[in-house]
């Protein structure tokens, strides 16, 4: 059972996702409708994660994401899922260049995934245990955009699928059976990207955080 | 290189200021030197206004002095000449001499006032003299600078020679004791008469001598006003009732265009809080409903998840509608991002660098982004590209984007209602698309859009 402090400025949405985090076995400790009263309530209720919405009032921009920085400045390891409307790398760069720290889980998904329901509660138990998880879309596009770009050339496209699984916060394990092939070979293949990338692979979970940094260096 | 210019109609009043409306005639700006000259004395004296007044009173003389022997010259030869005829056609051409006069004087001017005049004249006719010469005769703009020469020549020549003598005369008497200690004591007589014996005596002359160059200065400085007035109602061009309706009508169609742009951000806040926020609710609801289903109805489990993709295609058809209104990433983000989205869609691989120090005006954003995305959807159509580079910068408070394919070219703005629809959308903010695109490539368009709010 996950305690969960819930931001949503619509009120239709913010009623959906407490039913199905409810329904779920989860908690809702606080539902609120801004940036303002998400910090309140995560100070009030000390939260196992934070869910948030980008676009927040008053300024109807990206108050909740900021908040969610803010929040993660504060109070150290708190698992924090970005829901937003649309795909804009925008945000998840912003969101994950945050702060370089990777304690605590972040997630930026879209709002559609929550349809998904067992994919999305999945999404938010790994971020609660600290897992960086990226929206597929999100990874797409940051991949797309990297395929003009010199590093990435260098991966063929299986070691290619196993960077974007991995950015997406999938271990190992996972990723062999999503592509069903041994772990061994998935070892293989990320050892051979982290090295066509200059990465050093000891980092462990510090990894996606590593590989989506060199993604925008890229970018930029 | 054709050129598609978002003419602007008030280009011949770009140096007049806004908020002069309403008034006949033309607005005179605010007088440099008037603003000086309301500073304290001390201020005032030792600025550089008190120098820049003289040079321009002594350039103002010297060059009335020659129009002066110019205009004698001018009308006794015209005179002379009558008999033959030809002095006719001199005498009558006469009143043209104001026209590089006016030239000279505007530039001139900016010595002492940074926002000159524009030429208040309008293009003549391309070919036939007699018809160039008419225009130009019945131009209200002629006489009037005709005027101004005349005034020129007269009146400020002599009142600036008047202020150039004083402050000769004053620097001489300044110097006084410089000149009884160094040349000739007991020789130099400025009272007839009494000459005077030592340098000391001669400091009273001394102090006379800097209260006339303080006197001076200011009369140079008033003088000055009076001539960057006389010259802003006389040379400046005049809002003639013709121009006043343009300058209305490209008022209008600025506000017209911001009110589309408002109501366009509208739609998309409605759509996003609306319809948006229901389909989104409507997959969540068949979410948790599929999944109480699955363990013992999974046929109806199957169909709600079917509804449920039915609904997901209608959320991304509508955000894709909402992109082509007004992009959400362009109101969170500005401009760099925006246009780093919607690279990320263009079947063609686009590199895109746009450096801005800031935000820039809303309408000038959209109207820049969907520039950028009418041009990537010609490249993609069109031009046969393999790759696109968009730049953009802003110098002088002037956005520029530069967008480049390496394509076959040959791209016609006359000819597709694209471009130069884009060109009308630029030219209500004052800003223009160039486009060069030889047969064989490269196609390069060149946005430059004015940012100042």
């Amino acid at each position: 059972m996950l305690r969960v402090v819930l931001a949503e400025d619509a009120v239709l949405l913010r009623a959906g996702l407490t039913e199905i985090l409810d329904r779920s076995g989860h908690r809702v400790v606080a539902a609120v409708g801004d940036a303002r009263a998400l910090s309140e309530a995560v100070d009030e209720h000390r939260p196992d994660i934070v869910v948030t919405d980008v676009r927040m009032p008053p300024g109807f921009r990206d108050e909740g994401l900021r908040a969610a920085l803010e929040l993660r400045a504060r109070h150290e390891r708190l698992p924090v899922l970005v829901l937003s409307q649309y795909v804009a790398t925008a945000y998840a760069t912003q969101l994950l260049g945050g702060d370089g720290r990777d304690e605590g889980g972040l997630g930026y998904v879209l709002k559609d995934r929550v349809g998904e329901v067992s994919e999305f509660l999945d999404t938010l138990r790994r971020v609660a245990d600290g897992q960086t998880v990226i929206d597929p879309e999100v990874v797409r596009v940051l991949l797309a955009q990297q395929t003009a770009a010199r590093p990435l050339n260098r991966l063929t496209p299986r070691e290619r699928e196993v960077l974007g699984l991995m950015a997406e916060g999938y271990n190992n394990q996972s990723i062999a059976a999503r592509l069903s092939v041994t772990e061994a070979s998935v070892v293989k293949h990320s050892s051979n990207i982290f090295m066509k990338l200059d990465l050093d692979p000891a980092e462990g979970n510090r990894r996606v955080l590593a590989v989506l940094a060199h993604l925008r260096g890229g970018a930029g | 290189m054709s050129l598609t210019d978002g003419a602007d109609p008030t280009a011949g009043l770009a140096a007049e200021p806004d908020g002069a409306d309403g008034t006949d005639g033309v607005a005179v700006p605010d007088i440099a030197v008037r603003r000086a000259l309301g500073r304290r004395p001390a201020d005032f004296l030792f600025s550089a206004w008190p120098l820049r007044c003289w040079l321009n009173l002594l350039g103002g003389a010297l060059f009335g002095l020659g129009l002066l022997l110019a205009l004698v010259v001018l009308v006794s030869v015209g005179i002379l000449l009558s008999v033959v005829g030809v002095g006719l056609l001199v005498l009558a051409c006469l009143p043209l001499l104001g026209i590089p006069v006016a030239r000279v004087e505007r530039r001139r001017l900016r010595l002492v006032q940074p926002l000159r005049p524009a030429d208040p004249h309008t293009p003549a006719p391309e070919e036939g003299l007699r018809r160039r010469l008419r225009h130009r005769f019945t131009e209200r703009a002629t006489w009037r600078e005709l005027g101004y020469a005349a005034l020129l020549a007269v009146v400020f020549t002599g009142a600036g020679l008047g202020v150039v003598a004083l402050l000769a005369f004053s620097c001489v008497l300044a110097a006084t004791p410089v000149v009884v200690w160094a040349l000739a004591p007991e020789t130099v007589m400025i009272v007839p008469g009494q000459a005077v014996p030592d340098p000391l005596s001669a400091v009273p002359f001394s102090l006379a001598g800097l209260a006339g160059v303080a006197l001076s200065a200011y009369a140079a400085a008033w003088l000055t006003v009076g001539q960057v007035w006389t010259a802003w109602i006389l040379l400046a061009p005049r809002k003639d009732p013709e121009n006043r309706r343009v300058i209305e009508l490209t008022r209008s169609r600025a506000r017209l265009a911001d009110a589309f742009e408002a109501e366009r951000r509208r739609i998309e806040r409605d759509l996003h809080d609306g319809a948006q926020q229901q389909l989104v609710a409507l997959t969540m609801t068949l979410g948790l409903a599929e999944l109480e289903m699955r363990e013992a109805t999974p046929e109806a489990a199957a169909l709600v998840a079917r509804g449920r993709g039915e609904a997901r295609r209608a959320l991304d058809q509508l955000r894709d509608l909402v992109r082509g209104i007004h992009p959400q990433v362009l109101t969170d983000h500005g401009l760099a991002a925006a246009v780093a989205e919607v690279a990320q869609r263009s079947p063609i691989p686009v590199e895109a660098a746009i450096d801005l120090p800031r935000r820039l005006p809303p309408l000038v954003e959209a109207t820049a982004y969907f520039t950028v995305t009418e041009a990537l959807a010609n490249a993609a159509k069109h031009s046969g590209a393999s790759r696109i580079g968009i730049t953009g910068t802003l110098v002088d408070d002037r956005l520029t984007l530069l967008i480049t394919d390496d394509g076959r070219g040959g791209a016609d703005p006359a000819a597709g209602t694209g471009l130069s629809g884009l060109a009308d959308r630029l030219a209500i903010l004052r800003g223009r698309l160039l486009v060069s695109s030889p047969v064989g490539g490269p196609t390069q368009l060149r946005v430059e859009v004015p940012c100042s709010a």
